[in-house]
C-alpha cells in the first residue's frame, strides 16, 4: 500500500511538471528513462549486460521516423511496427547472444550492434550524418494533433507508464522469478528443470522490443532519427545511466535517466560544455567506487538501516 | 487508506487542471531580440566556426550598440558538437522555451538542415553563415533562411571551372560523407561535365576521420588529373597531409574546394602553396577588412575566417533590419532584410534575394608559397574578385518568397 502511495503521487508529480519545465526535455528524460529499464530488465534482472542496447533504439527511431515520413501511417501504428522491428532484431540478436555468457555476452551484442550501426550509416533512407529529418510528429488516432508540445508531453508519459507497468508486471511474475534465479545460480536452475537459454532470449526480446519502443517515441519527440542514437556511446550511456540510478531496482533506472540527461542538459549551453565527457567519466568512477548500488540501491539500504 | 487515495487523486486531477492551463507556448515575437549562436566549440570545425563565431557575434552586437527596439540585445551559444539531434534539441528548447529570435553560427550542412526545419515551425529567422549545401535555398527551402557567406555553388563555378577550361579533364573526389559533401560534389561533377571534363570515380570518407591513407591510395590508382577534397576544416588538412606524404602531391594536381584560412594556415607551404581556391572573404584585401579583422584577431588570437566575418554581417544586417521594422516578429524582419541592401566590409556589391540567398562578391585565391610570405597570417594572393552572379546559381521559382 505503501508503494502505491508513492507511485500516485510519483505519477501527480509527472502531470504537473510540465508547469514548471520545458515539456520537451521531460519528454526526452521520460524516453531515455524507459529505455533504461528495459536495459535494466535484463542487467538487473537477468544478469545478462547487454552493450549493443543503441541498436534496438535507433531501430525503432529509423523505421518509425521512415514511416512518419513515408508512408502516412498514424504515430499509435507507426510506434507499433517500429516497437515490433525492434524486437525482431532482438530475437535474432537474443538467439545468437545468449549462447554465450560474461563478457563474451557483451561483445558479441557489442558486434552485432555494430554491424546495424553500419548499415544505418550507408543505407539510403538514413541520410546518413544529417539523419532522418523533419518527422511529423501527425494527429494520435488521426484525431488529436500531437504538434503542440503539451500534448505530446502527456502521449509519451502515457507509452512511459505502459511501458513501465509492463516491466514491474514482468519481474514481479513467475517468469520474472525464474530470471531472478538464472541471475542467482544459473546451474541450479538448469537443475530444477528450467530452459535457462529459453528464458535468458524472452527476457532478451522483452528488453529489446521496450528498448525500440523508447527509440520510436523519442524519433516522434525530436521529429528526427540520427545515428546517436544507434552509436555505440549510446550503448554506454544507457549503463551509465542504470548504474548511478541503481542496478536491479525498479525506479532506479528512471532516476538515474533524469540524473544524466538534466546534467546533459545544462552543460551543454555553459562553459562546461567542452569537459561534459570528463565529468561523466568523473560521476561514473564516483558511483563504481562509492556507491555501487546506485543511488535507489543506497536510499533503500538507509531506510532499511534507519527504519 | 482509502480516504488518502482520495487526496492523493484529487492532487493528481487539479495537477491536470494545472497542467491544461499553463499550456501555450511563449511567444518570440515579445520586443526582446535574443540571439542563438551555435557552433562546433572541438570538433573538426572549430577553428572555422567555434568560440569565434560567438565572438563574432558579439563583437556584432556591441558595435551596433548593444541595444534594438529599446531593449538590451541578449546572445546565449552552445556547442552543437556537429550532431543533428542534439542540434534541433537545442534549437527547439531555445526558441519554444527561451524565446529566442533567430539562430546563427552553424556550421555543418546536417546541423543547419536540422536548425532550419525547427525555425520553419515556429517561424523563426535561420541565420545560415558556416554551411555550404545550397539545399537552403533550393530543395529545402523556406521563408526563414537567410544563406550568408558562401555555397557549393560558388565554389564549384570559382574553383573547379577554371581548372577544366585549362585542361584538367580528369577529376577524382575524396568527399565528406554527408549532405555538404555530397552538395559539393555533386555540383563540382555538374560544372565539369559541363564543360567538358569527366569524373572517373569518388570516395567518401566519415566526417572527422584522421587517417586518410586508404583514400589517397584510392585517388593515386584512379589515374585522374585533379584530386578533389570535397570536405572541409582539419579533414582537409588531414586529406591533403597524406596526399603530401604518398606524394600524390607531385604526380597529380590537389584541389581543396573549401578551404578557410585557419585551415590553409595549418597546411605545409610546400604542399599546398599554389593551390587555388574560392572564398568569400580574405581578411587583408583592403583597409576595410583589415580594420575589423585586426579587431577580432586581437579578441580571438587568430585571423578570421569567412564564416567569422559573415557571421559578423549576417548579425549586424539582422539587427539593422529589426531597427528599421520596429519589430522582432519573424516576417517582418525578413521582409526588411530582403529589402535593405546589406553593405558593410564583409558583403560587398551585396543583396539578399527573396529565396534567401546572399548573392556578393566573392575571391579567387592562391596559397602562398613558402618565400611568398610575410608572416603567418600572410596566405592568400588574390588573383581575382568573381561578382556574385556570376558565381551563384539563379534563384528557383518555388524558392521566391518575396
Amino acid at each position: 500500500m505503501n508503494n502505491m502511495k508513492i507511485n500516485l503521487f510519483l505519477l501527480a508529480l509527472a502531470l504537473i511538471a510540465p508547469t514548471v519545465l520545458y515539456p520537451v526535455f521531460l519528454a526526452k528524460v521520460l524516453c531515455f528513462a524507459l529505455f533504461a529499464c528495459a536495459f535494466n530488465l535484463l542487467l538487473g534482472f537477468a544478469g545478462l549486460l547487454s552493450f549493443g542496447h543503441a541498436a534496438f533504439l535507433g531501430t525503432g527511431g529509423y523505421v518509425t521516423g521512415y514511416l512518419m515520413v513515408n508512408s502516412g501511417l498514424t504515430p499509435e501504428l507507426a510506434i507499433i511496427v517500429g516497437t515490433l522491428a525492434g524486437a525482431l532484431l532482438g530475437a535474432v540478436f537474443g538467439k545468437l547472444a545468449v549462447k554465450r555468457e560474461g563478457i563474451y555476452f557483451a561483445m558479441v551484442t557489442l558486434a552485432l550492434a555494430q554491424l546495424v550501426f553500419f548499415f544505418y550509416l550507408q543505407a539510403p533512407f538514413t541520410n546518413g550524418e544529417d539523419g532522418l529529418q523533419g518527422v511529423p510528429r501527425g494527429a494520435l488516432f488521426g484525431l488529436i494533433d500531437l504538434s503542440d508540445n503539451l500534448v505530446m508531453y502527456y502521449f509519451v508519459l502515457t507509452i512511459f507508464i505502459a511501458g513501465y507497468w509492463l516491466i514491474n508486471r514482468t519481474v514481479h511474475s513467475p517468469f520474472g522469478q525464474v530470471l531472478k534465479a538464472i541471475r542467482e545460480n544459473e546451474d541450479r536452475a538448469t537443475s530444477l528443470g528450467y530452459d535457462v537459454n529459453q528464458y535468458k532470449w524472452l527476457a532478451f526480446v522483452i528488453s529489446a522490443a521496450l528498448a525500440a519502443l523508447a527509440g520510436s517515441t523519442k524519433t516522434l519527440v525530436f521529429e528526427l532519427a540520427s545515428l546517436t542514437d544507434v552509436h555505440w556511446h549510446m550503448s554506454g550511456e544507457v549503463i551509465l545511466m542504470t548504474l548511478v540510478g541503481g542496478v536491479g531496482t525498479i525506479f532506479g533506472p528512471v532516476l538515474g535517466a533524469g540524473f544524466i540527461v538534466t546534467m546533459q542538459n545544462y552543460l551543454s549551453g555553459g562553459e562546461l560544455g567542452n569537459y561534459i565527457h570528463i565529468i561523466m567519466g568523473a560521476v561514473f568512477v564516483v558511483c563504481v567506487l562509492s556507491f555501487r548500488s546506485g543511488i535507489v540501491g543506497q536510499l533503500m539500504k538507509f531506510k532499511r538501516n534507519n527504519f | 487508506m482509502k480516504k488518502t487515495n482520495k487526496t492523493v487523486l484529487s492532487a493528481v486531477v487539479s495537477g491536470v487542471i494545472a497542467a491544461t492551463m499553463a499550456c501555450g507556448a511563449q511567444a518570440a515575437t515579445d520586443g526582446q531580440v535574443k540571439l542563438g549562436v551555435l557552433a562546433d566549440m572541438g570538433g573538426t570545425y572549430a577553428d572555422i566556426c567555434g568560440k569565434g563565431c560567438v565572438t563574432a557575434t558579439k563583437m556584432a552586437i556591441e558595435d551596433f550598440g548593444g541595444n534594438v527596439l529599446d531593449k538590451p540585445i541578449e546572445i546565449v551559444s552552445a556547442d552543437s558538437q556537429l550532431k543533428p539531434d542534439i542540434a534541433s534539441a537545442i534549437a527547439r528548447k531555445w526558441v519554444e522555451d527561451q524565446g529566442v529570435d533567430a539562430i546563427g553560427g552553424l556550421v555543418s550542412s546536417a546541423v543547419s538542415g536540422a536548425v532550419s526545419k525547427v525555425n520553419a515551425d515556429t517561424k523563426n529567422i535561420t541565420l545560415i553563415s558556416g554551411s555550404a549545401s545550397n539545399t537552403f535555398t533550393t530543395k529545402t527551402c523556406n521563408p526563414y533562411n537567410v544563406h550568408w557567406t558562401y555555397n557549393v555553388v560558388a565554389l564549384a563555378n570559382g574553383t573547379v571551372k577554371p581548372m577544366v577550361q585549362a585542361g584538367k579533364k580528369k577529376w577524382f573526389f575524396i568527399t565528406a560523407d554527408y549532405s555538404f559533401g555530397h552538395a559539393l560534389e555533386g555540383m563540382a561533377s555538374k560544372v565539369i561535365n559541363e564543360n567538358g571534363g569527366e569524373v572517373l570515380g569518388h570516395v567518401r570518407a566519415p566526417l572527422g576521420t584522421t587517417d586518410f591513407s586508404s583514400y589517397i591510395l584510392q585517388a593515386q590508382a584512379s589515374g585522374a588529373d585533379v584530386v578533389a577534397l570535397a570536405n572541409a576544416g582539419n579533414d582537409t588538412v588531414n586529406a591533403l597531409k597524406a596526399a603530401s606524404e604518398f606524394g600524390l602531391t607531385e604526380q597529380m594536381d590537389v584541389a581543396g574546394l573549401l578551404v578557410f584560412t585557419p585551415n590553409a594556415q595549418a597546411m605545409d607551404p610546400a604542399s599546398a602553396g599554389g593551390m587555388r581556391l574560392t572564398s568569400g572573404f580574405y581578411w587583408d584585401m583592403d583597409k576595410e577588412t583589415r580594420d575589423w579583422s585586426k579587431r577580432f584577431e586581437q579578441r580571438h588570437g587568430e585571423i578570421p575566417s569567412m564564416i567569422h566575418a559573415g557571421v559578423y554581417s549576417v548579425t549586424t544586417h539582422y539587427l539593422n533590419a529589426v531597427k528599421a521594422a520596429g519589430t522582432d516578429e519573424s516576417d517582418v524582419v525578413m521582409k526588411k532584410m530582403k529589402e535593405m541592401k546589406p553593405n558593410d566590409f564583409f558583403a560587398r556589391n551585396a543583396t539578399l534575394r527573396p529565396d534567401g540567398r546572399m548573392v556578393h562578391d566573392m575571391l579567387y585565391v592562391e596559397i602562398k608559397k613558402q618565400e611568398e610570405r610575410k608572416d603567418k597570417n600572410d596566405i592568400y594572393k588574390i588573383i581575382k574578385v568573381i561578382s556574385g552572379d556570376e558565381a551563384y546559381s539563379p534563384m528557383q521559382p518555388q524558392c521566391n518568397f518575396s
